[in-house]
């Protein structure tokens, strides 16, 4: 149970480097575009991957009638999502704790990584909220209005994982180095469950 | 002398025959796979070297790729250029000021690279202005003119503008003799009264800025090409001279009865420490420094009022003549230091003096007179050797840093290889036609890099399509990296190149800068918020802060101008994406358009003359809506009262 609550103290603090790096990268690339236009998805707001690509992106999506990106302050999530990640790192600590001095069984540790895993889901489930909002939610008075084959009007959602072609542009998105850690940081708690688990059993 | 000149032309005409010739052997050489393999820079692919290659009386410079002859971008330097708008915009106008007023043109021949230790560092390229004697510093992260120095005493700046291995000076000589201080007085009075200034200009080792630290004041001979010491002979400057006799009338033939004519040996050292130690003279002078500032994207000129000047026979030391025969063109140092090669036109022969030489022989005192007090040393004394190079009129050598020399000969047309040391020739290869100057990437520093040689020829005749009788003049590249060189490509260049500079492509393109920053933005009338722009009337001058992005102008509507006024477009371009510029251009402009690049403010001066709606727009094809990137002003008669306003969108 001791290797297992480290690994439990351990694993939710790779959840801090969300503060840092960015959980989502999607990057448009286009003929005209060699070096990709890239937008960094961070917990407290978005980034350009190079200096001036979101007022770039803004640039380019005016045309198809796109609305801006928003700043930080105009969505609530960039100030309630690291507020969520806080406390559940913090929480996590405490349980691994609680179970190095044999307070709590090996249920926390997997209680907990169910409640981040439905945190996570709700967040995908938001992100892709926006994402559909963004991409369709477009201004009526567009530059340019494009309609698919079928005669609908052509909208720009991007993909919430993985490739998709949109008018010129290959529009790739995929989790980035936060991602990655938060989910490495997970897997480390589920791991803790595991041998919490087995040593149960072993008893 | 007569028939001395006509044997070198009948021999000219003889051996452009011969190249004649030979040309069909080697233009299949050229078409062999190999030489195309060599050459051929795949779409998408980039090139392994920059070239800029000076554009003569084009007064710009232009920059190329190496092995593709691929042309990149003409830099304007000395002369106006409606593409961009230098020279016409109110920011880049004071660019081109002179003790003469405004001189929108010039005649650029010799760029030469910065260096530290005696290697390319990039920084900064030097060129010069031939006409009105000229230095221009232009920025290798912009590819922009920087810094524009007048040189004062000076006339047919042509032994210019090479720089110390330090980039310390950038050295500016004369080719005419004139009276310094300029004055009313007889021209046949030129003997023993003109002078030769020899200009040192200090660089800023920071910013590049360039000041006059002294001009040496040499005898009234002509200065014609110039390279510095490197390594061992680093604190030297060697120049060429021609003229010799001080004619001032048909020097063709006047000018060529010496048989030997010198190279000037300056201890440049020797002479800034005379200077800081107080020496030289100050005399009022009157010339223009013109300095472009990045930030607030405007150059402003200041005129200087003095100079200092520096005797020669006050500074013991300094000064040596080596003769050299048959009037040499260039001069040139190899990579060591060692050699100085003074390539005499008028003959078959290369001479070459040793620096080792040289100073024992200073050191020896073994003088053979002198001229207007600078001591002569003995031509027997001070030659390394001479290439017995079988080819007529020998011009320019650089060196491959593998021991071996590559000079041009304009009579005969070709380009001949000779190892340094033993002086044997080992290979030649003809040009086409009349070569100038050759380049080889780092070939006057001590860091050569032997891959190619370009040869830059002054004649072109029927190497491409005709256009008329005018054409654009040819240059061909060399593999120069076996044992014999070989002809890979032939391409036309802009204007009348003379000499060039060339370095690895990664020596600059991983910092050329893509955008200027528009939070760095000090233009005093640039708009740098999206809701910054207006419209100021001072009396009969009106400023228009005008902003643009895809695919707008803020403001694109403009009432209340009046026929009289004075309109001055302040357009900033809010982008910051790489490679998107706009234009400005309204009907009726006097000047020219205005290209302006992401986060740069330029400024157009209009004077409608007649009442009506006018329209303007951008030039660039900057989106998908560039055709609709336009708009209107407003002119209404000078009486009126119609109110001044503006608008977009409304």
């Amino acid at each position: 149970m001791k290797k297992a609550s480290i690994l439990m103290i351990f694993g939710p603090l790779f959840l801090l480097g969300l503060y840092i790096f960015p959980l989502w990268n999607i990057m448009l690339g286009a003929p005209q575009y060699p070096d990709p236009l890239g937008l960094n998805i961070h917990i407290n707001g978005l980034k350009g991957v190079s200096e001036f690509d979101i007022q770039n992106i803004d640039g380019l999506n005016h045309y198809i009638g796109m609305h801006t990106l928003p700043k930080a302050e105009d969505m609530w999530e960039f100030s309630t999502f690291p507020m969520v990640i806080g406390i559940m790192v913090a929480l996590g600590v405490l349980i691994g704790f609680l179970g190095y001095f044999n307070k709590v069984s090996y249920k926390w540790f997997l209680g907990w990584f169910v409640l981040m895993s439905i945190m996570g889901i709700l967040g995908m489930y938001d992100f892709n909220e926006w994402l559909v909002d963004y991409g369709t939610n477009l201004d009526p008075n567009a530059i340019m209005k494009l309609t698919n084959p079928d005669g609908t009007a052509m909208t720009y959602k991007p993909p919430l994982l993985g490739h998709v072609k949109m008018l010129n542009f290959d529009v790739t998105s995929i989790p980035a180095s936060g991602g990655w850690l938060m989910f490495v940081g997970m897997m480390l708690t589920l791991a803790a469950g595991f041998l919490g688990w087995k040593n149960t059993k072993k008893q | 002398m007569k028939i001395h000149n006509h044997f070198i032309m009948t021999m000219g005409a003889a051996l452009m025959l011969v190249s004649c010739g030979q040309q069909n052997q080697s233009s299949n050489g050229a078409l062999s796979s190999s030489a195309a393999e060599k050459v051929y820079v795949a779409p998408g692919e980039q090139d392994e070297f920059y070239a800029f290659l000076s554009g003569g009386y084009s007064g710009n410079l232009t920059v190329y790729g190496l092995p593709s002859g691929r042309m990149f971008k003409e830099i304007p330097v000395f002369s106006q250029f409606p593409t961009s708008g230098y020279g016409y915009s109110e920011e880049t106008v004071p660019m081109l000021n002179t003790s003469h007023g405004f001189v929108p043109w010039d005649d650029l021949h010799h760029p030469d690279i910065s260096q530290t230790n005696g290697e390319l560092d990039g920084r900064w390229i030097f060129v010069n202005g031939n006409n009105t004697p000229r230095i221009a510093r232009v920025d290798l992260s912009t590819f922009e003119t920087a810094e524009i120095i007048e040189v004062p005493n000076s006339a047919g700046n042509h032994s210019s503008s090479f720089i110390t291995e330090n980039t310390e000076y950038v050295v500016a000589g004369t080719r005419f003799a004139v009276p310094v201080p300029q004055r009313d007085m007889s021209i046949s009075e030129y003997k023993g009264n003109f002078k030769g200034a020899l200009t040192f200009i200090s660089v800023d080792p920071e910013h590049g800025h360039m000041a006059i630290k002294f001009q040496l004041l040499m005898p009234g001979f002509n200065y014609d090409l110039s390279h510095p010491g490197r390594g061992k002979s680093h604190g030297w400057f060697f120049f060429t001279t021609y003229n010799t006799e001080e004619a001032n009338t048909l020097l063709e033939v006047n000018a060529s009865q010496n048989d030997k004519d010198f190279i000037a040996a300056i201890n440049w050292k020797k002479i800034e420490e005379y200077v800081n130690n107080g020496g030289g003279t100050k005399m009022p002078a009157n010339y223009a420094h013109n300095v472009y500032d990045e930030h607030s994207h405007t150059g402003t000129s200041t005129m200087r009022k003095e100079v200092l000047t520096v005797d020669p026979t006050k500074v013991p030391g300094a000064v040596y003549f080596l003769p050299t025969p048959k009037s040499p063109h260039g001069c040139d140092v190899d990579p060591s230091g060692e050699y100085i090669i003074g390539n005499g036109k008028l003959s078959a022969d290369l001479t070459v003096h040793s620096f080792d030489k040289m100073i024992a022989a200073i050191e020896g005192e073994k003088f053979d007179g002198e001229a207007y007090g600078i001591p002569i040393l003995k031509f027997e004394d001070v030659l390394a050797g001479q290439v017995k190079s079988g080819g007529l009129g020998p011009l320019h050598t650089e060196f491959d840093g593998k021991g071996n020399a590559y000079t041009t000969f304009f009579i005969s047309s070709e380009v001949v290889k000779w190892k340094l040391g033993t002086w044997e020739v080992i290979d030649r290869k003809p040009t086409y036609y009349s070569v100038g100057h050759l380049m080889i990437p780092g070939g006057n520093s001590r860091k050569p890099f032997g891959q190619y040689v370009v040869a830059m020829n002054k004649i072109t005749k029927d190497r491409y399509l005709p256009t008329g009788p005018e054409m654009e003049h040819s240059a061909q590249i060399y593999d120069i990296s076996g044992d014999k060189m070989e002809l890979i490509y032939d391409f036309p260049t802009h204007g009348e190149p003379h000499y060039a500079a060339g370095c690895p492509a990664e020596l600059l393109a991983p910092k050329s800068q893509k955008i200027y920053r528009l939070d760095e933005n000090q233009h005093p009338y640039a708009v740098t918020t999206a809701d910054g722009s207006k419209v100021v009337r001072d009396g009969k001058e009106v400023h228009v802060y005008m902003s643009t992005i895809r695919s707008h102008f803020t403001p694109d509507n403009i009432e209340g101008i009046k026929v009289g006024d004075k309109v001055y477009f302040h357009i900033t371009n809010h982008e910051q994406d790489f490679d998107v510029p706009h234009g400005f251009s309204i009907l009726g402009q006097n000047s020219s358009e205005l290209l302006v690049m992401p986060g740069q403010t330029k400024t157009s001066v209009w004077e409608p003359k007649q009442v009506g709606v006018w329209p303007f727009y951008c030039t660039d094809f900057c989106s998908a809506l560039h055709q609709e990137m336009q708009g209107y002003v407003r002119v209404s008669p000078a009486n009126s009262n119609t109110e001044l306003k503006w608008s977009l969108g409304e």
